[in-house]
């Protein structure tokens, strides 16, 4: 795994040879701020108001336009923003994409990530790693680094280079980008036009709040990020809080495996604001943050676009409706990190802290973005709303099978002939998944496992290929579905190293603030490369950390290891 | 389970504990309650005045329903819930937990003794070894104080939320993620190299030694323990001593008293070695016949060179015969006396009163007096007249009721370092700071509005608030009918004072003001903080008079949250002033002129009626001036500095050198001592007993905890021999190792009791109670009385009992800046040194960290100057010259210079100008004209 990103200070091992008596310092305690690293933070960050929350906007600024953030810049905007200079670092050295260099180091143009998530790794990752490496050696001025999934499984082997996404990346092709300079966001074409039709009816009264909330109850819809939480019941709750309250729309899907999100808002980022804009009159939230994982650069300015084309809009619908009063929409830029997919954390990343989940209780929707109540929904889950209530919510929760109900966005990655995002009936197995929408098995590949729910939802074996894939369907087989992010392994894919690299996942993006999670993902990482697998130890480090830990991602870690020695414990000599 | 310990009126909660009845206070936490009910879970991350984290995962527990284990330092019962700590599958969870830490961190019993991981590992049954270490990431030793060893860390945060939380410093972070986080200082620089100031407050909440004094204390258990007070400032933090073997204090921790709830400073916590300094005085001194007195030479000198050992007998007598000589070589007493005594701000209530005592009856004169003079005397004279009294209406702690809080003219994160925590924590709460100084110093940052007046303009400033407020109708009138008188006076004076008018003088914008002096008014509670940067200059009265009238006219004062708090500078100058080591006051503020007062203390000393004077003494400055006339030929000095905290000290120190008989009481041969006559070894304040007073009227007890060396004996006891050999019958019995005990009776208790009968304030205070309870403010009418922090809730002990608005005149600064000397000098202290630096220049540490004398610039002034950091520059004004290397100081104002005081060899106030507040008769150190140029640059052209 990658080192913290960050030059280290070298820490003396003995007493810094402290100056002669009669010699004291020249400056007051610490690193004083430069004039010239001042007035380059203020050209950098004009425009961007000087709020602590926004630190990680600023960040963005310095190391988008440096390749890096340097120390003395840090400690101008530590000043800017009336922040402590360990309140500014600790945020920086936090997530992938900030790396903090001394005020003279050479900071790299460009940054290619390679990623080695399991459908990547599955396709080659490492060794495109490697011969991307070797590719840009003497380029000093680019720097080369495994990334963790970039959302792009279904066109393994992916790769970043600067922020244009790469599928299908070769070493050749990431050079070619490289070397003609293209390394920009790339152009998405314009996603489906919206009408607001839905808010409209709201707005005019032909749809009552009450009704809108029925029609969720009668769809059954759940949150689509993972934890498959009755909607009607998260708008319940957070509707019945003291105001004022607050919204976050998670586009931060960072599950191995799950590419949904991305197709999702590049066709319909038009109709997830008009479920953001029905939400919030609905549950009456008068500030919402998008909060944007930042690998998906390409849907970063479509998306600004698309909010900044609602002002006219909006506008027109106050003058039809003079008691509407439109949330304040705020997009916010992630910074690579798979802990702020956890809705909590994501609300600290949004505060401009380090993306540390908060315990629980309190939950969010009565304690979340700045201590106000707070609706946090995964982006398709609102991208159903206007849907949902066009058509009816009964009749779209008939389209499930096996008394499931719905549709459901499965993320489709590895042996298969047509891997990508196909909607299905909830409560399909992976049996029709595989044959009827992703083309069947690729040739010369027999199921062996799959992933029903990326690197937290375990690791099943073909047996079990004809279960209905749904919430709760898997929990007596140790799985879930989380985020429906499936990938398809075959007789010539290793289980056994499939399960490490989903664990060298985990240990790199645990946030480190609890103790199981921590020290314990280091430690099965270390107890999955003996050739015989230490159960003893593995069942008090699982339990620990599935009992133990803050959030979703250590209660999950173990899953991997425990369903190997489940179903796979050949493999691992037991 | 004992549910008497719950709050009052508050319904306990009744729950399941192990499948036990168990009741929880409201709010109080699982671990806590369980605790109380006899079962003790392991913790890391939890400690006592932290916020809870949760992130050790150490006390986790099962609660019915719940789908994972739960955290039970952050979870409070509820009705009905049922919680069980005691199955397998909850103690198994714990034990792991303890399982990874230890292999993270298996050596840590080697820096801390008594590790809290080592006992819960303990406890738990952890098994060493059960999990792979981790690999090393090494030591920082970069800190003269604190020695930080990262493979100890168990990254619980508990130093993190105690630099930032409690004390505000904000200088710990964890950084980085995952197994990789780690606890980081700025940008992860050397501690040593950053911007930490060395509070030690991550030292006391480590549970690991992974943060511990840089000296291994932490590595044995200490021997004895003793609970004290701090003497480093007028914050009075309480704390414990732990003693070693050898009698040496090994380390610090700070303890929960009032003023402190268990903080500390960087003094208080690594300063206390300047106790068993080689360098302490350990026999009395005699002058040597062929050692003249040199006022120009007494930086640091060997007493070797200057005196002789002699007894005790023979060194009291020398001084007691002096003394004598000079009474008799003139029948002059009162204000003409030959003779004058400076007691001391940083000695005991006992030793303050006692002093004045002796100077009051062995001379026959109030020439009495202490450095009060020349920090809160203007700021006294001004409450003195306005209010009738001059102590603090609130404590200082009462910032957290504020919703608005003035702060001017001071610098607490430097001087009053855990008053600055209070402050922070209040602002963190949402209490809203405006500071007005023209530094901007530290709490800028934190600061609602920051106010960077003019040097010496701010009454300009004052003034202009106090016409917005009344010119836009925010006063509150009630408050001025029922409670004060002369409205009209200042209503008439303020009317002038426009903002625009104001603005060029104070160099503050006038929406600025205007919007400052809206939010002062409108605030539903709002507090006025200040320090010497109000009250020492020539108008230190007048700025003292602007804000007690912006309190008044604005009914911000006898609440919580609001009221007048001058921020005292040493740690008794409240209680030296309240036992009457002043001229013009008998002990509790009697005045001198009151004839029934002084029959009260003739009674009382058993002198004949009509012995106390009814004129006032002279004060610091003018004993000085009278000493160098040669009107006063001996002087009394215990405890005090005047040859380095005196305005213009080469003409201190010309008068000290010109006395016939100088006898000092200290515990080093200070630069005054050294041109005394008789030396007298004292003990240091870890080697006494004694009650000392702080700046929020808190009486607190300083216990002795270490001997002191060689036949150094305490002040009070040398006062009482001295008194006896100047034909007083004291018969106190002080002890003179400077040991007390709780009996009132007798030693240093009998002296308490004896004081307390003179002053009013402190009658509900016995000796007994003080020892009993450790700390009460006053004032206290009797043994039940609880004490009173807010004063003035009904008006003021004056005419009417209403205050008195005094107009506050537009004085300028004594000294300008001109063409031969175009800068401001502005003096003060540091963070590290404390008064004249005799102590603390002395600590290891506090000398390490600021080891030698700077002048202060901002870059544009130094640049100009032809000034790079570091280089040395000379600062000359009309009375003296000095050298002394630059810093860069972005905080610093243009054109002005500041300079501490605590460096002999470059000292401030030979530079000072000695102009005096015309009625609190203290001097101008905030201010005066100086020239400062290259120091080579300058040789070059001689």
């Amino acid at each position: 795994m990658n080192p913290p990103h960050d030059t280290r200070a070298v820490i003396p091992i003995r007493p810094l040879d402290r100056q002669a008596r009669g010699a004291a310092r020249r400056t007051p305690k610490g690193r004083q701020v430069a004039p010239a690293a001042r007035e380059r933070v203020a050209a950098l960050c004009a425009g961007l108001e000087p709020r602590p929350d926004l630190l990680i906007e600023h960040l963005h600024r310095l190391n988008d336009a440096e390749g890096a953030l340097r120390r003395g810049q840090l400690a101008a905007l530590a000043e800017r923003l009336r922040l402590s200079q360990v309140e500014v670092y600790e945020v920086a050295s936090f997530y992938h994409h900030f790396h903090v260099v001394d005020d003279e180091a050479a900071a790299p143009a460009t940054t290619v990530r390679v990623c080695t998530s399991l459908a990547c790794a599955m396709a080659g990752g490492e060794d495109l790693l490697a011969r991307t490496r070797e590719a840009l050696a003497g380029r000093a001025d680019v720097a080369v680094e495994e990334a963790p999934c970039i959302g792009q499984c279904h066109q393994a082997p992916a790769a970043c280079a600067g922020q244009r996404q790469l599928p299908q990346a070769t070493a050749e092709s990431i050079v070619d980008h490289v070397a003609r300079g293209e390394t920009g966001p790339r152009q998405l074409p314009h996603p489906l036009p919206n009408d607001l039709a839905q808010l409209g009816r709201l707005l005019a009264g032909d749809l009552t709040p009450e009704g809108v909330i029925a029609e969720l109850k009668a769809a059954h819809l759940r949150g689509l990020g993972g934890a498959g939480f009755p909607a009607w019941r998260k708008w319940d709750t957070v509707r019945a809080q003291p105001g004022p309250r607050h919204g976050v729309v998670n586009i931060d899907e960072g599950e191995v495996g799950t590419f949904k999100d991305w197709l999702v808002l590049s066709m319909g980022a038009p109709q997830v604001l008009e479920g953001v804009l029905v939400a919030a009159e609905v549950v009456g939230l008068d500030h919402v943050w998008l909060y944007l994982r930042d690998e998906y650069h390409d849907l970063r300015p479509m998306l600004q676009r698309e909010i900044d084309a609602l002002a006219p809009r909006l506008q027109a619908l106050r003058e039809r409706f003079p008691h509407y009063r439109p949330p304040r929409v705020e997009l916010r830029r992630g910074a690579g990190a798979y802990i702020c997919g956890e809705e909590s954390a994501l609300i600290e990343s949004i505060e401009g802290r380090r993306g540390l989940p908060r315990l629980k209780p309190p939950i969010v929707a009565m304690n979340g973005v700045f201590g106000r109540p707070t609706l946090a929904h995964n982006l398709e889950t609102l991208w159903w709303v206007p849907e949902l209530l066009a058509q009816g919510g009964a009749a779209w929760a008939a389209l499930g099978r096996r008394g499931r109900h719905g549709l459901r966005r499965f993320s489709v990655s590895g042996r298969v002939n047509r891997p990508g995002v196909h909607l299905a009936p909830a409560g399909i197995t992976l049996r029709e998944l595989v044959d009827e929408f992703a083309g069947g098995m690729q040739a010369g590949h027999e199921l062996r496992a799959y992933l029903p729910g990326g690197a937290s939802g375990g690791i099943l074996p073909a047996s079990l290929a004809d279960v209905p894939l749904d919430f709760d369907t898997l929990a007596e087989h140790g799985a879930f579905v989380g985020s429906m992010a499936v990938v398809v392994m075959s007789q010539h894919d290793s289980v056994r190293d499939a399960a490490l690299n989903l664990m060298r996942f985990f240990e790199m993006e645990s946030c480190g603030q609890c103790t199981p999670c921590r020290a314990g993902t280091g430690q099965l990482v270390r107890l999955m490369q003996a050739p015989r697998w230490d159960a003893e130890r593995m069942d008090e480090l699982s339990a620990v950390m599935r009992e133990a830990s803050i959030c979703g991602l250590g209660q999950a870690a173990p899953n991997p290891v425990d369903s190997v020695r489940r179903f796979f414990a050949p493999e691992v000599g037991l | 389970m004992n549910t008497n310990d719950l709050p009052r009126h508050a319904a306990p909660i009744a729950f399941t504990l192990d499948g036990r009845a168990v009741e929880a206070a409201p709010g109080e936490s699982l671990l806590d309650a369980a605790e109380r009910a006899g079962v003790v879970l392991p913790r890391l991350c939890a400690s006592e005045g932290l916020r809870p984290a949760g992130n050790c995962r150490a006390c986790v527990v099962e609660i019915e329903g719940e789908r994972v284990l739960a955290p039970s330092c952050c979870r409070a019962p509820t009705a009905g819930m049922v919680v069980r700590s005691d199955t397998p599958r909850a103690a198994n969870a714990r034990r792991t937990v303890l399982e990874l830490l230890q292999a993270d961190a298996p050596a840590t019993t080697a820096l801390k003794h008594d590790s809290e991981l080592a006992h819960w590992a303990r406890e738990t049954g952890a098994r060493a070894g059960r999990f792979a270490p981790r690999g090393a990431i090494g030591e920082d030793l970069s800190h003269p104080a604190m020695a930080v060893n990262r493979d100890a860390c168990i990254q619980c945060t508990r130093c993190i939320r105690a630099c930032r939380e409690t004390q505000g410093n904000d200088v710990l972070g964890l950084a980085f993620r995952g197994g990789h986080a780690q606890i980081v200082f700025d940008q992860n620089d050397p501690m040593g190299a950053s911007t930490c100031v060395a509070c030690g407050e991550c030292v006391q909440a480590c549970p690991t030694g992974a943060i511990a004094p840089a000296n291994g204390a932490f590595a044995k258990p200490s021997l004895q323990r003793v609970d004290s007070v701090c003497p480093f400032c007028g914050v009075g933090c309480q704390l414990r001593y732990h003693v070693d073997e050898s009698g040496r204090i090994a380390h610090v921790e700070g303890i929960a008293g009032p003023a402190n709830e268990g903080r500390l400073c960087v003094k208080g916590r690594f300063g206390f070695d300047y106790a068993h300094s080689p360098e302490r005085l350990m026999r009395p001194l005699i002058r040597r016949a062929d050692a003249p007195k040199d006022p120009t030479a007494i930086e640091r000198r060997d007493w070797r060179e200057l005196f002789r050992e002699a007894s005790w007998d023979e060194a009291l007598d020398a001084a007691a015969a002096g003394f004598r000589a000079a009474l008799g070589a003139t029948a002059a007493r009162g204000r003409a006396s030959p003779v004058a005594g400076f007691g001391s701000a940083k000695g005991t209530n006992e030793e303050a009163y006692l002093f004045q005592k002796l100077v009051r009856t062995a001379f026959g004169t109030h020439n009495v007096d202490h450095c009060t003079r020349l920090c809160h005397a203007s700021s006294v004279a001004a409450l003195m007249e306005g209010l009738g009294s001059g102590v603090v209406s609130n404590p200082l702690r009462d910032v957290e009721h504020a919703e608005l809080v003035l702060l001017i003219g001071a610098n607490p994160a430097q001087n009053h370092p855990v008053g600055a925590t209070w402050i922070k924590n209040a602002i963190r709460r949402g209490t809203r700071l405006v500071l007005a100084d023209p530094r901007r110093t530290e709490l800028a940052r934190h600061a609602w509005r920051y106010l960077g007046f003019s040097p010496g303009s701010d009454v300009a400033l004052l003034n202009a608030m106090l016409h917005v407020i009344v010119a836009e109708g925010l006063t509150d009138p009630a408050y001025i009918a029922a409670h004060t008188r002369d409205f009209d006076a200042v209503q008439a004076h303020v009317a002038a004072f426009t903002p625009e008018a104001m603005a060029p003088v104070c160099g503050i914008e006038p929406e600025a003001i205007r919007e400052v002096a809206r939010a002062f008014a409108t605030a539903k509670s709002a507090m006025i903080l200040w320090g010497m940067g109000v009250s020492q200059h020539a108008h230190g009265t007048e700025n003292a008079r602007a804000l007690i009238a912006l309190s008044l006219i604005t009914g911000q004062i006898g609440r919580p949250g609001t009221g007048l708090h001058p921020l005292r500078g040493q740690n008794n100058v409240q209680g030296a002033s309240d036992a009457g080591l002043i001229p013009m006051v008998l002990p509790d503020y009697a005045r001198v002129n009151d004839a029934s007062a002084r029959e009260r203390a003739e009674a009382l000393w058993r002198l004949a009626p009509g012995t106390l004077g009814a004129e006032p003494g002279l004060t610091v400055v003018e004993i000085i001036e009278a000493a160098y006339r040669g009107d006063i030929s001996a002087m009394l000095v215990q405890g005090e500095n005047p040859a380095m905290s005196d305005p213009d000290a080469a003409h201190a120190r010309a008068a000290l050198a010109g006395l016939k008989h100088l006898v000092v009481q200290d515990i080093f041969l200070t630069e005054t001592a050294a041109l005394a006559d008789v030396v007298l070894p004292a003990t240091a304040w870890p080697e006494k007993t004694g009650s000392v007073t702080n700046t929020d009227r808190c009486v607190q007890l300083g216990r002795k905890a270490v001997a002191s060396p060689g036949e150094a004996r305490a002040d009070a006891w040398i006062t009482e021999q001295l008194a006896r050999r100047l034909g007083l019958g004291w018969g106190y019995g002080i002890a003179p190792d400077g040991s007390g005990t709780g009996d009132g009776a007798q030693g240093i208790g009998a002296v308490y009791e004896e004081m307390r009968a003179l002053m009013p304030s402190i009658a509900g205070l016995s000796w007994p109670r003080l020892w009993r309870d450790g700390a009460v403010t006053y004032p206290v009418s009797d043994e039940q009385d609880p004490g009173q922090p807010v004063v003035f809730t009904e008006g003021f002990p004056m005419p009417e009992g209403r205050a008195r608005l005094v107009p506050a005149a537009l004085v300028p600064p004594a000294e300008r800046p001109d063409s031969e000397y175009p800068l401001v000098l502005i003096t003060g202290r540091q963070l590290e040194h404390w008064h004249t630096g005799s102590m603390t220049r002395r600590s290891a540490v506090l000398d390490a960290i600021e080891p030698s004398p700077v002048v202060s610039l901002n870059p544009a002034t130094a640049e100009r100057l032809g000034l790079r950091a570091g280089a040395l520059a000379r600062v000359r004004s009309r009375r003296g010259a000095i050298a002394l290397p630059v810093r860069v100081d972005e905080a610093m104002p243009p054109d002005t210079v500041f300079i501490p005081f605590a460096y002999a060899e470059a000292a401030a106030n030979l530079l000072t100008n000695p102009a005096l507040d015309p009625l609190g008769k203290i001097a101008e150190l905030k201010y005066c004209a100086v020239d400062v140029r290259p120091a080579a640059h300058e040789a070059a052209s001689a």
